[in-house]
């Protein structure tokens, strides 16, 4: 288990992994803060590091297309963006699931215009989480780096063969340095493994059609066997967890749990966040107050019996959200873990705080404002309010 | 350099695009295909953007396609098919395939023109080595004739109707062919399947010349063009006759007409066989006749004149 201890950016890590899986064919279109990724990489084929063929697309929209075009042809492909890129793929990402190709994408999630701004929040990941892909999503470079090695394994599964997205926070991890672990080039080139093609377009002597019209008569069995396919994606990413494990020694699961088991206060939360809050928790801990923290990582499919399971003995729970769903409802994240507990007689009371759009600052002081309301809504059984914008002026 | 066009071997060649597809009948589109086809002495891997060609050729486990085809949407055929053949390249130099295999993307004008335009000029900017085929029929036909940047001038369209105030299209069509050799392209040309061996001609030679080749090919469209269904081929005929539709060519910056009409036709020959330009010949339209022939006058002189100053810039052969 060669490791090497480095200091890098999420950027940096994300950047070496794709080095390492050494896909056939990328396309790719600058994008802040994901350009970084693409800057590096392009790097590495120019100085012939990689086999990789680059495709230096005019948009994101054909960016998406060009990996359309080169999953279809039979091969190993993997593009990187944010938030506009994301939404400028929006249509194609659809197609690209709907096609069942095993694309892989580093989501460096930055904040939606207008108004127009580059930092980091959840907006473009989850204006993108219904369209049939796989996310996982990264608290740190680590779990970028792993995240990433691992999504080529889960999408190009052949019981899956969909495309699958890595998210972690823009700036805040894509532009810090942190200290972390590389795997050697030859464990990863191992664990990725070789691409298996599945009725390739290059095959010319088996002529297969792409993207066919298929009207009422066969389209919604299209779209079960998709969300059939979906249903499938745990075990697989499971199974690809425990074979990481092998050659990482680390563990991941469909989430991560912190001080969770005999909780009765806990915040649900993605990404970056989820570092600060588990400080914050520690702090309570030895106050006597029982917190706990769920982070997500499989976000889709979402695991909702699972975390249902996990979350359902709390007295009182809440969602963080780094993105809003207008239209006076709640938070993307909270609406999951709603529908995950309602199935349970007993179960907590849940609210949902909507923090840190377009890069605002997660502070531990706001963590500590919710560990004690959820203390006093544990306590009383009363809710101050559903839904707010916290760290926010009023 | 290409194989000169034998019908007896082109006789003897499968037809690559079946019978059964569901284009209307007298469509020009699948006659090109089927011609584009026939003319490649590679296998082809072609790419189709959403249109009346895509919806009609490949239903639900039906496909007419006898190569490997895929459709993505309706703006990126260009893009698409640059990513197969980027992936054709990649595991070709890794030693994983050795078939020559050529890429071709087809579109219709307003997946070219119009909302491909992008996608195209990309493409072509990044020199992948493919040909981009235009059917250009003048509209948006598959849903329901509506205008695009390819629609001639005063064309009675559904969404440009020639009504009691506007009559039709006013704005002329935009010039895609030169805009693509304007990218400084080693080949773009304009065909017709009127001139099939002028069409397969050149279809052979762009696929002889390494790098990105645009060519764009005029399908008559007899719903659209409010026209007999069976005059197809005679529309595209009178609209190369007209020099409406002039046959020409631009290799490497030298323009080089290729079909001189022995007789240039008045432009209304073209236009009369067709409901679209009907409310043209109303008395009080007459302008649009005159803007029209006008309009084709000033182009063809100028194709002309482009022939002659290209042909002087050629250099001298070592």
């Amino acid at each position: 288990m060669g490791q090497e201890i480095v200091a890098v950016t999420g950027n940096e890590a994300v950047a070496n992994a794709l080095r390492q899986v050494n896909p056939d064919v990328s396309a790719a279109y600058p994008i802040t803060p994901a350009t970084d990724i693409m800057q590096r990489f392009t790097s590495f084929v120019s100085n012939g590091l990689v086999k990789t063929e680059m495709i230096l697309v005019e948009s994101e929209h054909s960016a998406m297309s060009a990996c359309i075009g080169a999953s279809a042809a039979g091969g190993r492909v993997m593009t990187a963006t944010s938030s506009q890129g994301l939404a400028l793929m929006w249509e194609i990402l659809f197609i690209a699931s709907g096609s069942r190709l095993p694309i892989v994408m580093a989501l460096v999630n930055r904040a939606l215009s207008a108004p127009l701004n580059i930092h980091g929040d959840h907006s473009d990941g989850m204006g993108a989480r219904d369209c049939g892909w796989i996310q996982l999503w990264s608290e740190n470079a680590q779990e970028a780096y792993d995240n990433t090695i691992q999504a080529f394994r889960i999408a190009e599964h052949l019981d899956i063969r969909l495309p699958a997205m890595t998210c972690m926070d823009g700036f805040i991890i894509s532009h810090s340095i942190e200290r972390m672990e590389y795997l050697d080039d030859e464990a990863v080139k191992n664990f990725a493994g070789e691409f298996k093609t599945t009725n390739p377009l290059l095959d010319i002597e088996h002529p297969v059609s792409y993207g066919p019209l298929i009207l009422p008569d066969y389209y919604m069995e299209f779209r079960r066997a998709h969300a059939d396919v979906m249903s499938k994606v745990t075990k697989v990413v499971l199974d690809t967890a425990k074979d990481f494990e092998k050659i990482s020694g680390r563990k991941y699961g469909l989430f991560e749990t912190y001080r969770l088991e005999d909780a009765e206060i806990a915040f649900v939360i993605l990404n970056s966040a989820a570092g600060t809050s588990k400080d914050v928790i520690d702090e309570f801990r030895n106050k006597g107050i029982k917190a706990g923290l769920l982070k997500p990582r499989l976000y889709r499919p979402f695991p909702y019996e699972e975390v249902g399971e996990a979350l359902k003995h709390l007295k009182a729970v809440c969602v963080l959200d780094r993105a809003d769903a207008f239209g006076a409802s709640y938070g993307p994240l909270f609406t999951d873990i709603a529908a995950s507990l309602y199935p349970y007689k007993e179960r907590p009371i849940l609210i949902n705080k909507i923090y840190g759009l377009g890069g605002r600052d997660y502070l531990p002081e706001h963590a500590e404002l919710v560990l004690n309301e959820l203390a006093e809504t544990a306590k009383t059984g009363k809710v101050k309010t559903f839904k707010e914008y916290i760290g926010v002026r009023e | 350099m290409a194989t000169p066009l034998s019908l007896k071997e082109l006789s003897r060649k499968e037809v690559l695009l079946t019978a059964g597809h569901r284009m209307c009948s007298g469509c020009g589109a699948p006659t090109v295909v089927k011609m584009v086809l026939l003319a490649s002495e590679y296998p082809i891997i072609a790419a189709n953007a959403t249109g009346c060609l895509e919806v009609s050729t490949c239903i639900s486990e039906y496909t007419a396609w006898k190569i490997p085809w895929i459709h993505n949407a309706f703006e990126n055929a260009a893009a698409t098919i640059s990513g197969v053949e980027t992936m054709y390249r990649s595991l070709k130099k890794q030693g994983k395939l050795s078939k020559e295999i050529k890429f071709i993307a087809f579109g219709g004008d307003g997946g070219t023109y119009d909302i491909g335009f992008q996608s195209l000029s990309g493409a072509m900017e990044r020199g992948h080595d493919m040909i981009y085929i235009c059917y250009d029929n003048g509209a948006y036909m598959n849903t329901g004739i509506q205008r695009s940047s390819a629609t001639p001038f005063g064309a009675d369209t559904t969404t440009c109707p020639a009504g009691s105030v506007i009559p039709g299209k006013l704005q002329q069509r935009k010039d895609l062919t030169k805009i693509m050799a304007a990218h400084g392209i080693p080949y773009a040309a304009q065909a017709s399947p009127s001139s099939w061996s002028d069409l397969m001609k050149k279809v052979r030679k762009a696929l002889e010349i390494k790098g990105p080749k645009f060519m764009n090919i005029i399908a008559p469209c007899n719903r659209g063009w409010r026209s007999r269904t069976d005059d197809s081929i005679l529309l595209s005929r009178l609209a190369v006759e007209t020099c409406y539709w002039p046959l020409y060519e631009i290799e490497n910056g030298v323009t080089r007409v290729t079909v001189k009409p022995k007789e240039k036709k008045p432009l209304v020959d073209f236009l009369k066989p067709q409901g679209r330009f009907k409310h043209m010949f109303a008395p009080e339209n007459e302008w649009m006749l005159k803007a029209a022939q006008a309009e084709v006058n000033k182009n063809w002189e100028r194709l002309l004149k482009e022939e002659a100053f290209t042909a002087s810039l050629e250099t001298p052969k070592e």
